[in-house]
């Protein structure tokens, strides 16, 4: 009798790799359309206050935030408490009515996010909760990390 | 002479690296990326007052007057009250539902009211903040708990349940004029 050889499998056993750029291209794409660089340069020094009952705003979409902090100077030094709305600082709490009254046009859903630095002084805070009240923007959030 | 030119490579660029070019760029994409979720405590101010309106009238029992003055202290009801103490004292206030005479009628007629000095410090303000909110908060989670039987932050949003339970708690959070 003859013997049967058993035919050896030619299947490739390893997953081919060849691909593997194209997938890396497609996360790195993915990663440079969804990263958002609004990044703000920061003229005031901030320091969060903590706070444990926060929330999170999931819409950043709806956020527009205003700085009140000690001024950063030159060589470290910290200068009077002053009001920075996007990449301006406001000298003038007056004008913040009609900034946060145009952003409200553009988005009336806004959300006015305060950031402010831990040691100031409540009553900048008050002129401009004032002044957001004159422009309709109610929504606020006293920006906060949590506390452990 | 000069034609042994027979083992020359091919003139191509090889495609082995590109893997490692997209990987280096998506390693330096993925630890400049920050993605900072805003968190803090959320609040609605009030309207900005019409020209000669008249406040309405609000029962004293139905007001808790808390007020942060310039040294940092906090006065409920012109009683000096450590902010550790705070969030007992709202919840008391809130829930009190007519027995004392001193507090609350009823949660939903419940008004916290604050009121800052100039120089008072943000951040005792915030904890202050802080502590109010956490007595809603714990309410709120009771009133879910006995209800449905699940936290209130498991409610969905804008669900007929979460409702139900911020009908009983709403917050009322009035943001008083500040003495000059």
């Amino acid at each position: 009798m003859g013997h049967f050889e058993k035919k050896s499998a030619d299947t490739q056993q390893d997953i081919p790799t060849s691909a593997m750029p194209d997938v890396v291209f497609m996360l790195l794409i993915f990663f440079m359309v969804t990263t958002v660089l609004r990044e703000v340069t920061l003229q005031v020094q901030i320091d969060y206050a903590r706070a444990e009952n926060i929330e999170k705003i999931e819409q950043k979409r709806l956020v527009s935030y205003i700085y009140v902090g000690p001024e950063k100077l030159q060589g470290n030094q910290l200068g009077s408490t002053k009001i920075q709305i996007d990449d301006s600082i406001i000298e003038d709490v007056g004008a913040v009515q009609q900034l946060m009254y145009d952003k409200l046009k553009e988005e009336p859903r806004l959300i006015v996010s305060l950031r402010v630095h831990d040691e100031t002084e409540f009553g900048i805070v008050t002129d401009i909760q004032e002044e957001l009240r004159d422009a309709g923007t109610l929504r606020i959030n006293y920006s906060t990390n949590q506390e452990q | 002479m000069f034609d042994n030119k027979r083992d020359r490579e091919d003139p191509e660029v090889g495609g082995a690296g590109m893997a490692d070019i997209a990987f280096l760029l998506l390693i330096f994409f993925l630890l400049v990326t920050t993605i900072d979720v805003d968190t803090g405590i959320g609040l609605q101010l009030p309207p900005a007052p019409e020209e000669n309106q008249e406040p309405p009238p609000i029962k004293e029992r139905n007001l808790l007057n808390i007020l942060v003055n310039s040294q940092g202290m906090v006065l409920i009801d012109e009683e000096p009250t450590p902010v550790s103490q705070v969030k007992q004292t709202v919840k008391e206030f809130i829930t009190n539902r007519g027995q004392n005479p001193e507090l609350s009628d009823s949660p939903d007629k419940a008004i916290v009211s604050i009121k800052t000095d100039r120089a008072t410090p943000y951040n005792v303000y915030i904890d202050m903040l802080d502590e109010v909110m956490g007595a809603y908060a714990e309410l709120r989670n009771q009133e879910a708990q006995q209800r449905f039987g699940v936290r209130y932050s498991q409610l969905e949003d804008e669900s007929d349940e979460q409702k139900a339970v911020k009908d009983e708690y709403p917050k009322k959070i009035s943001i008083a004029e500040p003495n000059q």
